[in-house]
């Protein structure tokens, strides 16, 4: 008898606990915010959230993790499709939104006053005809060439201005016993930098090629600028440019080589500052950038990444998505470039007006900034055109392990790109 | 006698977890699917399949892999079986053993063979250095990826081989074994009592890993996601890639290939098997 009626209050209690505590959560509106789970992206969104709540008593922001790279993508088009999305989430601008079929999955941001504050030249990465659809969540970023600063102050070498000099600076660097370039292929995604970051030399080359390209006009293997970037891979491969392991180092481990001057240069993209800051806080200064180099030392400029965007799903409804948009709005404001810059080191410009970056910022970021205010800079491909092929980083890896020519990566890169297009449903693709 | 009322409950499962997305597979393959709306295109997502310039190696990949694993995992687990089932001592002890791994989750066991396999700082590696051997790049060498994981793939399933080897031979009617003492040889046993009469477990054998490493999927994802760059791809992983890419009608019909492939090779495998069974 006592058993029994003690196993009743038991689940009593347990039936009581979670009604209380919905009821005393009831003024409470919790928005959950699905953010890739890199260091630098996972804390940028976990501060934004963090500094929101503290101005919003009544609101809590849930920050939830997902896998990066093309597992994350497909993590982002599901959740999407079955309507089963985060109330906000993180995820690129450029042509990997345009294939989340923004315009039927996404809330148009267009008629929001806080659109005002985003810089005009980021607008078009995140818009599909006239609807906007993201606010920049971080800084942009240069793709070109990380290298350490006492590697070349050691052996006397200057930043390279032609793809020639970046080749003479190589041997002087190999024979000193140091390998000149990182190649980390075990974290495929990396491997495409030599061809992405060469996009500002394309432009120069062939001025108007995303466009053409687009509309199936001009191709990689048709268009010799454009696939000098294989080339560099093929050339890295035959020149023994990579340090040893190339072929299963990961992007973490291979930081650590870069900041320790095992390595001399690594083709990638800025962002990867903020992960040197945090694992290598003494080195971080060590490192500087410059622009991939081309073949023509007046046309001497760098490629940009834009920041990726906070977005709304239309599966956010109601009071949820009117706390949403605020968010939003804090996010495209200079009080929210404030937050993010006392999170972690920015690793390029704010989209944002009137945002500043520190006198503190990284060496490397200076690096950047000087193409970008001489004027030398241009977004890189995927940010002018809806088109990237998905399987370009497997084509960047077998030409860099000697296993394809870069001939052969600029055709199958081709077919990749035509797949995607037809996928994508336009025009002048069938 | 039951009612055929009793094979509703695997009939629902059956039909609702495979007979419908298969179905649906068929209908999606022949269409451009974006999840959120698809257009009919005919059979473009097949001829498209067929002239994927990585598949030709994908489908080598696979071949190699079913054959060599439903190969080895014969060759091992044969005589392994011979000794648990004869005389060794602690007998129990070292069956445990060896069927340990078939219990860990192919996942785990990827993910730590990665790392022991890493070229110079995985246990492998350094243990190869201590005695002075040559130090393969067992995942990042092109020409050696695929048969590291092949090697892997035979560590972890050699223990349900041998189970099935085991019960196989302990069904073997004593009365063999006495005639065959009387010829002494050890070899005479395995040649004319233990091999023939262990003939279903083989086939068995045969079959499950050959299915097994035709559409084998979790390893060879854990340990080189199909590279580096396209070298150790099977087929499930270029459909798999292409699915991740959000082709979702040309990873549909590669589904649809890889089951009628499976079918086409297991289906007379079975047959001849049945009828070499029905000698007996």
């Amino acid at each position: 008898m006592l058993r029994k009626s003690f196993i009743l209050v038991l689940v009593l209690v347990l039936i009581a606990i979670p009604i209380a505590s919905t009821a005393m959560a009831q003024d409470t509106i919790t928005l959950t915010y699905l953010v890739d789970d890199s260091q630098a992206n996972s804390g940028m969104a976990t501060a934004l959230a963090e500094a929101y709540m503290a101005q919003h008593p009544n609101v809590e922001i849930v920050v939830e993790l997902r896998p990066g790279g093309t597992e994350g993508d497909n993590i982002v088009k599901t959740r999407l499709a079955t309507g089963d999305m985060t109330d906000v989430f993180w995820y690129n601008s450029g042509s990997l939104l345009q294939a989340l079929n923004p315009a039927q999955t996404l809330v148009d941001l267009s008629d929001q006053p806080f659109i005002e504050n985003i810089v005009e030249s980021f607008l078009p990465t995140v818009s599909q005809g006239d609807a906007i659809f993201g606010v920049p969540t971080g800084t942009a970023m240069g793709g070109g060439i990380l290298y350490n600063k006492k590697v070349y102050e050691e052996l006397g070498l200057s930043v390279p201005k032609t793809w020639d000099e970046f080749v003479a600076n190589n041997e002087a660097i190999k024979e000193a016993g140091i390998a000149p370039v990182l190649a980390t292929f075990g974290d495929t995604w990396t491997s495409q930098l030599f061809v992405l970051a060469d996009y500002y030399n394309v432009e120069q080359a062939v001025p108007g090629f995303a466009e053409a390209y687009t509309n199936h006009e001009a191709t990689h293997s048709d268009t010799p600028a454009a696939a000098a970037g294989f080339a560099y891979l093929q050339q890295g491969y035959e020149e023994d440019w990579w340090q040893e392991d190339y072929a299963t180092t990961l992007f973490e481990p291979g930081l650590a080589l870069l900041a320790n001057g095992e390595v001399a240069h690594y083709p990638m993209l800025t962002f990867a500052l903020s992960t040197i800051e945090a694992n290598f806080p003494d080195q971080v200064n060590d490192i500087g950038f410059f622009a991939q180099p081309g073949t023509d030392a007046e046309a001497n400029g760098v490629t940009i990444w834009m920041p990726p965007a906070t977005y709304i799903p239309q599966t956010t409804e109601g009071e949820k998505r009117e706390v949403a948009l605020d968010f939003l709005s804090f996010i495209a404001s200079i009080e929210g470039t404030e937050v993010l810059t006392a999170e972690i080191a920015p690793t390029g410009p704010y989209m944002i007006k009137g945002a500043t970056l520190p006198d503190s910022v990284l060496p490397a970021v200076k690096d950047l900034a000087a193409y970008i205010e001489s004027g030398n800079s241009y977004p890189a491909l995927e940010f002018l055109s809806p088109i990237k092929g998905p399987n370009l980083e497997q084509i960047c890896v077998a030409v860099g392990t000697g296993q394809m020519d870069a001939e052969q990566a600029a055709e199958d890169y081709d077919r990749d790109v035509e797949r995607q297009a037809q996928q994508l449903g336009l025009p002048g693709w069938d | 006698m039951y009612s055929n009322w009793f094979y509703m409950p695997g009939l629902i499962i059956f039909t609702v977890f495979f007979l419908v997305p298969t179905a649906l597979a068929f209908y999606f393959s022949l269409t451009r699917w974006t999840l959120f709306d698809s257009t009919y295109i005919g059979l473009d997502n097949y001829k498209e399949f067929f002239d994927d310039p990585q598949l030709k190696s994908g489908l080598q990949n696979t071949i190699i892999y079913a054959v060599l694993t439903s190969g080895l995992k014969v060759i091992i687990s044969l005589p392994l079986a011979m000794l648990l089932t004869f005389g060794v001592r602690l007998r129990t002890f070292f069956r445990s053993i060896i069927f340990l791994p078939v219990l860990i989750s192919a996942v785990a066991v990827g993910i730590t063979f990665a790392t022991l396999m890493q070229p110079s700082t995985g246990l492998i590696n350094e243990a190869l250095e201590y005695w002075g051997l040559p130090q393969p790049n067992w995942l990042g060498d092109p020409d050696l990826a695929i048969y590291s994981v092949v090697i892997v793939d035979v560590w972890k399933g050699v223990g349900i081989a041998t189970l099935i080897f085991i019960a196989g031979i302990s069904s073997i009617p004593l009365d063999y074994f006495d005639a065959a003492k009387l010829e002494g040889e050890t070899w005479i046993k395995f040649r004319h009592v233990i091999l023939p009469l262990s003939r279903n477990a083989t086939f068995t054998v045969i079959l499950l890993s050959f299915i097994g490493g035709l559409r084998t999927f979790d390893l060879i994802w854990t340990m080189t996601r199909g590279g580096p760059g396209f070298a150790s791809d099977v087929l499930t992983s270029v459909v798999y890639k292409q699915y991740q890419a959000g082709f979702y009608g040309l990873s549909s019909a590669g589904n649809v290939v890889l089951l009628v492939l499976i079918m086409i090779l297991v289906y007379p495998m079975t047959r001849i098997f049945n009828r070499l069974e029905l000698e007996l």
